[in-house]
C-alpha cells in the first residue's frame, strides 16, 4: 500500500479547501507523511530545521520592509496618486489602466503602494468616479460597482504577473527551493527573465480588457441620457 | 567568527549571512517590541514566534539542525496555538503623509525604485541577488535619512516591526511549505503521484506533460487557494517526472506554473484575500463581482502561458 504515502498531500488539499490554520495543515501533513512513508521523528525535526535554513532566502522580504514602512510615512501613497492625475481628460478605464500599469512597474520592483485598503478605497475610486463626474454624468450605480470590481482586479493581476519580475520575490524563490529539493539547480535571474513576456501580455491583457469593457459600460449608461 | 575571516569563504557567502543576521536581528527586534507592548492581547506567544524564527534566520548556519527544527516547530506552535497578534498600532496618520509628501514630493520613487534595481544589477554581474536586495534597501534608508533627518535607524526598526506584525504567521508560509516539500521528497510521495499518473498520461510526452502540469496548477490553486501550496505537490507529483524528467528546462516550466497557478488565484473564491476581501472593503454588492471581471484575463493567460512553455520548455 505506497497510496498511504498520499495522506499527507490529502491533508494540504483538503486543509487548504476548508480555510483550516495554513501553519496547521503544513506541519500535520509533515508529520502525517513521515509517520506513513517510514521517517523518524527524529530525522523529522532536523529535516524540518535543515531545509528551513536552506530556504531563508524566502525571508528576504522582511529586510526590504526596513524601507517599506517609512516609505510609506514619507508619502509614497500620495506621489503614486499624484503620478496617476497627472493624465489628462482621462475616463475610468484610463484611470484604472493606468493604475495597472503603475502597480505592475512598482510590482516588478516589490514595492506596494497600499493594495484595497490602502489605495484604491481611498484615491483610486474617487479619481475614476472624478474621471465619469467630469464629463457632466452623475455616476450611475451598477456603473460604480463594475469600477471596483475592475479596480480590484488590476490589483491583483498587475501584481501577480508582474512581482515575478522582481529577483529575490518569494514566488521564484520558493520555485528555486522546491525545484532544490528534486536536485536542480536555478539561478533568480533566469526565473524572472522567463516571465518577462507573461509580465507584459497579462498587464496589456488587464488594461485593454477594462478599457474596453469601462467604455462599453459608459455608453450604455450616459449616452441615452442626453 | 571564524566564518568571517576565513580567506576559503568566497566574499557573496559572507555577505549573504550578513544579510540573514539583519533579517534575524529585525525578526529578535519585533519580538522585543511586542514583548514590552501593553497593548498586544498576546505579548508573550507574540515573541516567542518572532523570537524563535529571528534566531534559526540569523545564527541557523551554525546551530545544529535538531536545534533549528526545535525552534521551527516552537515558532509553529504559537501560531497554530492562535498566540501571535498584532500590538499598538503606529502608522502615520493621513496628515503626517501628506506633510512628509509636500516637502520631500516624487523623490520619493528612487529609494523606492533602488531596491529592485540594485537585485537586478547585482544579478546581472553574476554577484549574490539577495545582496543586492540588502545594499539596495542600505542605499533606501541613506536616500530617506537624506530626505528627511527624522528618518534614523530607529524609524526603519519600528516600521520593519510594525509591518511585520501586520503581515503575521501568513508570511511564513514559502518557507514553510518549502521544508513540507523536502518531507515529501524524503518519504517519497512523489514516486506515488507520478505512478497514479502515468496511468492516465503516456509517458514521454512532454507536451501533454505541459499541460496536465499547467492545468493542473491553475485546478489545483483553485481548489486550495493558494498557489503556493500547489507548486509544492504539483511539482513533486507532476512537473518532475511528467515534464523535467524528459529534459524540459526546469527554471522555465517550473516558474509559469506558478504564474499558471495565479490564474487559478484568479478564480477562485478560496483566495479569499485577493477575491473576496476587496468585495467588503470597497462595499460591492456581487460578493463574486471581482472574480466575474477576471474570468476572461485568467482564461487568456492560462492558454498564453501554455503556449509558451510548449515553445521554449
Amino acid at each position: 500500500m505506497e497510496y498511504i504515502k498520499l495522506l499527507g498531500i490529502l491533508i494540504v488539499i483538503i486543509g487548504f479547501a476548508f480555510k483550516l490554520d495554513s501553519i496547521l495543515i503544513i506541519i500535520a501533513a509533515a508529520f502525517t507523511t513521515a509517520l506513513v512513508g517510514g521517517v523518524g521523528m527524529i530525522t523529522l525535526v532536523e529535516t524540518f530545521g535543515e531545509s528551513f535554513v536552506n530556504n531563508r532566502s524566502m525571508t528576504i522580504f522582511i529586510l526590504v520592509m526596513l524601507v517599506t514602512g517609512t516609505m510609506e510615512r514619507n508619502g509614497l501613497r500620495e506621489a503614486s496618486s499624484a503620478l496617476i492625475s497627472k493624465i489628462k481628460g482621462a475616463s475610468a478605464g484610463i484611470v484604472i489602466g493606468a493604475y495597472g500599469i503603475i502597480r505592475g512597474i512598482f510590482g516588478a520592483f516589490n514595492v506596494g503602494i497600499g493594495g484595497v485598503a490602502g489605495f484604491i478605497r481611498p484615491v483610486l475610486i474617487p479619481m475614476a468616479t472624478g474621471a465619469v463626474e467630469a464629463k457632466g454624468h452623475k455616476i450611475n450605480e451598477e456603473h460604480l460597482e463594475q469600477i471596483k470590481a475592475m479596480s480590484a482586479g488590476i490589483e491583483n493581476i498587475s501584481w501577480f504577473f508582474c512581482q515575478v519580475l522582481f529577483i529575490g520575490g518569494s514566488g521564484a524563490l520558493l520555485v528555486q527551493g522546491t525545484l532544490a529539493n528534486l536536485g536542480y539547480d536555478v539561478n533568480l535571474i533566469d526565473l524572472a527573465a522567463v516571465e518577462i513576456p507573461v509580465a507584459i501580455t497579462g498587464v496589456a491583457v488587464g488594461v485593454v480588457y477594462y478599457w474596453l469593457r469601462d467604455r462599453r459600460l459608459g455608453k450604455k449608461y450616459y449616452n441615452r441620457e442626453k | 567568527m571564524a566564518f568571517f575571516t576565513s580567506a576559503d569563504i568566497p566574499l557573496m557567502t559572507k555577505l549573504l549571512e550578513i544579510v540573514y543576521i539583519s533579517i534575524g536581528i529585525i525578526c529578535i527586534y519585533t519580538a522585543l517590541q511586542n514583548l514590552k507592548d501593553k497593548e498586544n492581547p498576546s505579548p508573550f506567544g507574540t515573541a516567542v514566534f518572532w523570537g524563535s524564527v529571528g534566531v534559526v534566520i540569523a545564527f541557523g548556519r551554525w546551530l545544529p539542525n535538531l536545534l533549528n527544527g526545535a525552534l521551527i516547530l516552537i515558532m509553529s506552535a504559537s501560531a497554530i496555538l492562535r498566540m501571535v497578534k498584532p500590538g499598538k498600532n503606529l502608522a502615520p496618520t493621513a496628515q503626517q503623509t501628506k506633510a512628509s509628501f509636500e516637502r520631500i514630493g516624487m523623490k520619493i520613487f528612487i529609494p523606492a525604485l533602488s531596491i529592485g534595481l540594485f537585485s537586478l544589477v547585482f544579478a546581472l554581474i553574476g554577484w549574490n541577488a539577495l545582496v543586492g536586495t540588502g545594499f539596495g534597501v542600505l542605499v533606501a534608508m541613506v536616500l530617506l535619512f537624506g530626505f528627511d533627518r527624522a528618518n534614523m535607524p530607529k524609524v526603519f526598526f519600528d516600521d520593519a516591526a510594525r509591518f511585520l506584525s501586520i503581515v503575521g504567521p501568513t508570511s511564513m508560509l514559502p518557507p514553510l511549505l518549502a521544508v513540507l516539500g523536502s518531507v515529501f521528497t524524503l518519504a517519497g510521495v512523489g514516486d506515488v503521484i507520478a505512478d497514479i499518473v502515468g496511468r492516465f498520461i503516456p509517458a514521454g510526452n512532454v507536451n501533454v506533460g505541459i499541460v496536465v502540469y499547467a492545468v493542473g496548477m491553475t485546478l489545483f490553486t483553485m481548489i486550495m487557494g493558494n498557489a503556493f501550496a500547489a507548486i509544492t505537490v504539483m511539482t513533486v507529483g507532476i512537473g518532475a517526472p511528467f515534464v523535467l524528467a524528459y529534459g524540459a528546462d526546469p527554471a522555465a516550466v517550473v516558474m509559469l506554473a506558478l504564474t499558471c497557478g495565479y490564474c487559478g488565484t484568479l478564480l477562485t473564491p478560496m483566495a479569499a484575500n485577493f477575491n473576496i476581501v476587496p468585495v467588503a472593503i470597497l462595499d460591492m454588492k456581487d460578493k463574486l463581482g471581482v472574480i466575474k471581471v477576471q474570468i476572461l484575463p485568467a482564461i487568456i493567460m492560462l492558454v498564453f502561458q501554455i503556449i509558451y512553455m510548449i515553445l521554449i520548455k
